[in-house]
């Protein structure tokens, strides 16, 4: 089976058509620009099925399409003698190889169950037509970042895929927190990005080129410098750690809940925050040939794990705490790219796109039944929302590790390369098993179990369409948005045995080191199965579940208390450490604007313009007396042009004569 | 045109404003794009002794034509233009002159464009002025005298220098003294009364003072407060473009030497006209001046790529002075269409816009997207090519450079935010969209423009390239 390229392009452009067709065409029409979305997602979904199977059938090779020429400045040219500056040749090719077909399939499947849902969710809202165009252009963006084979379009779809949180998180634009937050993201993003872009303007002055694959030989091969690689493989990183909420850049995940639900769903499980750990797999021989790049990795990742984890424990906001838990994961993730263990991230972010998109469309089930996030609201849900209920306990599972859900294969994976490779961070992953159990049916038994509280009295929530109603009791939601939560209830409990550690040839492993060059692929971690840790890790996860039900549901210790033995220490974790109040008070507000910019101002006023018309006074002056001289006699006049051309005449001579 | 016909006045110009631009689009057809490899760039040529001071030893001549880099710059001009007319169409007050001085305006800005000769070049240069100062002292607003004035002072000082540095040139020029730029390109200069390098500072001041370079913006601000819409679109599109216009036809062309040796300043002085300019825009409280100082931002981006004297980098100078034409041109079209409605650019005013502006609120964060430098927007390339080409030679101005694009999108999404978001305001409930044909068609051919060179760049750059490759020969 081969996949011809007008198909792999296809998978790009149909979310691009639907943007176009949407934006142009239907925009009245709002039923039906949720269809035609559908429509194009779906194609691409089968598309991208196609485009995995025929990479499958080749056995994991690479296949390569024809390269188009985007931009080019010649400086070969002969009549130069090569004083131009090396020749700038900026082209864009398609590579699709395991890695690429994999985030192909997850993309398009995440996001057409999130579209499918936001009929339901976004139902009667007043921008429903503008909420589908950006969920295209969204979706487009992050699917052309993973089909190109040049380092300068991953670039440009990796801003193009910031754009579109930005308009998404913003959506409900006359929300004075949405426009904060989408703001924010980009920003913060954007932070992280100006690494990313140094690092490809110093690879391109080393290396005169920009595709992927070439600089993977060459690091391969040692023909980069150790320090360029370093620098190289860092600047990508900063970019990484922005786009996928890595500390400490992490702080725009959190508010981008102010989104629509269905848009947190697509970015913290498929899209946005997928990017970065994609590009430092897709670049994973660079950062391979640099230890220091390799362990900076896994240490942020580390750290970041542990660290979200405990915000996630004392989130009040169901979102929030499927917010820190995104981060955490995340951490995960890096963590095992860090310590080489590149199928193991992959095989993560495969399982938590479809557990965490599932748990964050059950929030939005919940929120749209009670009209509220604060789960100091719900209680008892179990009662009046079955499948939800069903469906958020199968996404909790797996988050959480149980066997035999999907999360605890990705998850052990993870565990046993750390086990192998660093002692330290492996005790910091382990940690995090127990704390990501705890938090996580914190969530389940505060929403579900219990009585309910009634929820928000009036509306109050996201949008337009919530029903929520204090009056009524919460009831399921509409089947529209069930249908999804059931069928990714599906990969999130079978997903992990593509990569099931009892067969001899792991499936996704084979696929995914297809997409290396053999010399990267070989110095893999190669860390097995290993029961005993699988155990024991398995172990944590069911004390955090059990502790959790202790506190929370059996209520043996009452919360409070424990809140007031913490004391001081859960105020500093509940303010998420003050980096919020650090960076947008401190740094941005005092620091940049108040000071560096007012500097800059007073400057420009009182220094730069002061002197400007300080020469201005000085000139009228000269002007008041010269004035004197127009008396308006011409004989005057005629005696000074006279004298005038008779020093001309004597300059001219004097000038010739040299 | 007798005066009760003032109305149209508008359609004249309109008329002549397309006309010059259909022109000047069947030279951009006609364009041979592999000029410049060959021995002569410059096509289109009319030549003619204009004044022959035969005695003297010189001459002036009547050369205009244009390479690559010319034609960008005319077709850039013809077609702001053509959105400056369309946009001044709601103008009421002496209409027959305002357009006359528009249409005079285009002229100068055309000859500096495609002079040949140092002489016709300054003609033109100070040809600019007086329209200038008059659209701006008796249509602007505010301090409108002051900043005319401000403006006027500002631009001869620094003439004053170019032309005593042009008339040095031309005398000292060997084996004949000339004015032609073609010529003396390929002359040697030397046994000046005035070292070069001297003379090269002297130019340098005069293009400064236009782009504008830190620490002689400050006109800028005032100029484009106070200027109507309309000469806000030109003065931003075209004017400032002229300094790097000259830069790369005069001082790096004729100087190539003394080019190398103020290159890594130049450079520094870019950076910081970056960082400066993105720093004061934070602060802005006035549309208009936002956009103003986000100007000298953009424009620090064209020194460095001309500092780094490479091709690449010299590609994406011009380049960004051709986007940042559109861009900022659409971003001061869209101000115009704010202001003339809510009759007020102050941003803690304004609020909440999008809710019964949304036309306007898309088209303006599109192109506040092109100015943060949104890739398959056209700013993305121009600045890439300059950081590309920038980064070996000048890490470090480079470096500092790129961290001006945070800013840019610091400053361009806080001001969205401001005006655009927030729930409905009773003050604005009552504002129409931009919803005039006049107002709408300049919207959708920037929009249009602006994409075209995001996602096919090479549209610009193989015409350009050309014209740099010439310059780049001569280093």
């Amino acid at each position: 089976m081969t996949v011809p390229e007008g198909i792999v392009w296809a998978i790009f452009l149909l979310p691009v058509a639907s943007l176009v067709t949407v934006t142009f065409v239907t925009k009245p029409f709002p039923r039906l620009s949720g269809f035609v979305t559908i429509a194009a997602i779906g194609l691409a979904w089968v598309f991208a099925l196609w485009t995995l199977g025929a990479v499958i059938h080749s056995g994991g090779e690479p296949l390569h399409f024809g390269t188009y020429r985007w931009l080019r400045i010649a400086t070969d040219n002969p009549v130069l003698n090569g004083i131009g500056g090396p020749n700038l040749d900026i082209t864009l090719g398609l590579r699709i190889d395991g890695l690429s077909a994999i985030m192909l399939v997850v993309v398009t499947s995440v996001s057409l169950l999130v579209q499918i849902y936001s009929q339901g969710y976004m139902e009667g809202d007043g921008g429903y037509s503008r909420y589908f165009a950006y969920m295209s252009l969204f979706t487009a963006a992050m699917l052309g970042l993973v089909i190109v084979n040049s380092i300068i379009f991953i670039y440009v779809f990796w801003e193009l895929v910031g754009l579109g949180s930005y308009l998404l998180i913003g959506f409900w634009f006359n929300k004075q927190t949405a426009s904060d937050a989408a703001k924010k993201a980009f920003l913060t993003t954007r932070l992280g990005d100006i690494g990313f872009l140094l690092a490809i303007l110093l690879i391109w002055t080393k290396t005169n080129t920009f595709n992927i694959p070439m600089l993977q030989t060459m690091a391969q091969n040692n023909q980069i410098s150790d320090g360029v690689i370093t620098l190289f493989a860092l600047g990508m990183f900063a970019g990484a750690v922005g786009k996928s909420a890595q500390f400490p850049l992490h702080v725009w995940l959190p508010d981008a809940m102010e989104g629509p639900t269905p848009v947190s769903a697509l970015i913290h499980a498929a899209t946005m925050v997928a990017a970065g750990v994609y590009l430092v797999a897709r670049m994973f021989p660079v950062f391979q040939a640099s230890t220091e790049a390799m362990r900076t990795v896994a240490y942020i990742g580390g750290f970041t794990a542990i660290f979200a984890a405990s915000i996630a424990l004392v989130m009040s906001d169901i979102k929030r705490v499927l917010a820190y838990s995104t981060i955490s994961q995340l951490g995960y993730m890096m963590l095992a790219l860090g310590l080489g263990g590149y199928v193991a991230a992959i095989f993560h972010l495969l399982t938590h796109a479809f557990f965490k998109a599932l748990l964050f469309l059950g929030s939005g089930s919940v929120n749209h039944a009670t009209g509220t996030f604060d789960m100091r609201k719900m209680g008892g849900l179990r009662k009046y929302m079955p499948f939800t209920y069903a469906t958020f306990l199968v996404g909790s599972l797996s988050l959480s590790g149980i066997v035999p859900f999907a999360g605890f294969w990705s998850k052990d994976e993870i565990l046993a390369n750390a086990w192998g490779d660093n002692k330290l961070l492996w005790a910091v992953a382990m940690t995090v098993v127990f704390m990501t159990a705890l938090y996580t049916f914190r969530a389940v038994f505060l929403t579900f179990e219990g009585d309910y509280k009634g929820g928000e009295p009036s509306a109050h929530g996201e949008g337009a369409a919530a029903h929520g109603s204090g009056h009524r009791m919460p009831h399921e939601s509409p089947w529209v948005m069930v249908l999804p939560m059931l069928v990714l209830a599906v990969p999130a409990l079978l997903a992990g045995f593509v990569n099931f550690p009892m067969q001899s040839t792991q499936a996704l492993g084979h696929l995914l080191e297809g997409a290396l060059p053999a010399s990267s692929a070989a110095a893999l971690g190669n860390e097995k199965f290993n029961v005993l840790l699988a155990a024991s890790s398995t172990l944590l996860a069911l004390l955090g579940i059990g502790l959790a039900y202790a506190i929370y549901e059996a209520k043996l210790v009452r919360a409070e208390e424990l809140r007031k033995i913490w004391g001081p220490l859960a105020t500093l974790v509940e303010r998420k450490y003050y980096l919020d109040d650090l960076y947008e008070g401190l740094v941005v507000r005092d620091g940049l604007y108040n000071v560096v910019c007012a500097v800059a101002q007073w400057f420009d006023t009182h220094v730069v313009d002061f002197a400007v018309n300080g020469a201005g006074q000085v000139t009228r002056k000269a002007g008041d007396t010269l004035r004197r001289v127009q008396s308006g006699s011409v004989q005057a006049y005629g005696s000074v042009g006279f004298a005038g051309v008779v020093l001309a005449a004597f300059l001219m001579l004097v000038l010739l004569e040299r | 045109m007798p005066r009760e016909n003032d109305g149209h006045a508008k359609w004249l110009a309109l008329i002549a404003t397309v006309a010059v631009f259909a022109t000047s689009c069947v030279l951009v057809i006609n364009f041979d794009r592999g000029a410049g490899v060959s021995s002569s760039p410059f096509q289109f040529v009319s030549q003619a002794t204009w004044i022959d001071a035969g005695i003297a030893g010189f001459d002036v001549q009547f050369h205009m034509g244009v390479d690559g880099l010319g034609i960008t710059m005319v077709i850039l001009t013809t077609f702001l233009f053509v959105v400056a007319t369309l946009v001044s169409f709601s103008v009421k007050l002496r209409t027959k002159e305002y357009f006359t001085w528009i249409l005079i305006l285009e002229t100068a800005v055309l000859g500096v464009f495609s002079s040949l000769d140092l002489i016709m070049f300054f003609l033109f240069w100070e040809l600019e002025l007086l329209p200038m100062y008059l659209l701006i002292s008796v249509w602007g607003t505010g301090r409108k005298e002051y900043s005319a004035m401000k403006f006027l002072l500002y631009t001869v000082a620094g003439s004053a220098f170019m032309l005593v540095g042009f008339l040095v040139l031309g005398f000292s020029a060997g084996p004949v003294r000339t004015f032609d730029m073609v010529t003396l390109s390929q002359s040697s200069i030397g046994g000046s009364i005035l070292p070069l390098w001297v003379i090269f500072g002297f130019i340098f001041v005069a293009f400064a003072v236009k782009l504008p370079v830190f620490p002689l913006h400050t006109w800028l601000p005032d100029a484009h407060t106070d200027a109507p819409t309309a000469v806000s679109v030109i003065l931003a599109g075209v004017l400032l473009k002229m300094g790097g216009y000259g830069m790369l036809r005069i001082l790096i062309t004729l100087m190539p030497r003394e080019a190398h040796r103020y290159a890594v300043w130049l450079a520094s002085l870019a950076a910081v006209s970056v960082i400066y300019g993105a720093l004061l825009t934070l602060r802005q409280k006035d549309l208009k001046r936002l956009v103003a100082y986000s100007s000298v931002s953009h424009m620090g981006f064209v020194l460095l790529g001309i500092a780094a004297l490479g091709q690449v980098s010299m590609n994406g100078a011009a380049l960004q002075m051709f986007t940042h034409g559109l861009i900022t041109g659409l971003l001061f079209v869209m101000v115009g269409v704010i202001y003339e409605r809510a009759h007020t650019r102050n941003i803690d005013e304004l609020s909440g816009l999008a809710h019964t502006m949304p036309l306007t609120a898309t088209v303006m964060t599109l192109a506040g997207f092109a100015a943060l430098g949104l890739p398959m927007l056209a700013g993305f390339v121009a600045e890439l090519l300059v950081f590309l080409g920038s980064f070996d030679t000048y890490t470090v101005p480079t470096i500092v450079s790129v961290f001006g694009i945070l800013l840019g999108a610091g400053y361009i999404l806080w001001t969205i935010q401001r005006i655009f978001f927030g729930p409905p305001t009773v003050r604005w409930a009552h504002l129409p969209d931009a919803n005039a044909w006049w107002e709408r068609v300049p919207m959708a051919a920037m929009t249009l423009a602006i994409i075209a060179v995001g996602v096919r760049p090479s549209l610009v750059t193989s015409v350009l390239d050309g014209g740099i490759i010439n310059i780049v020969k001569a280093l």
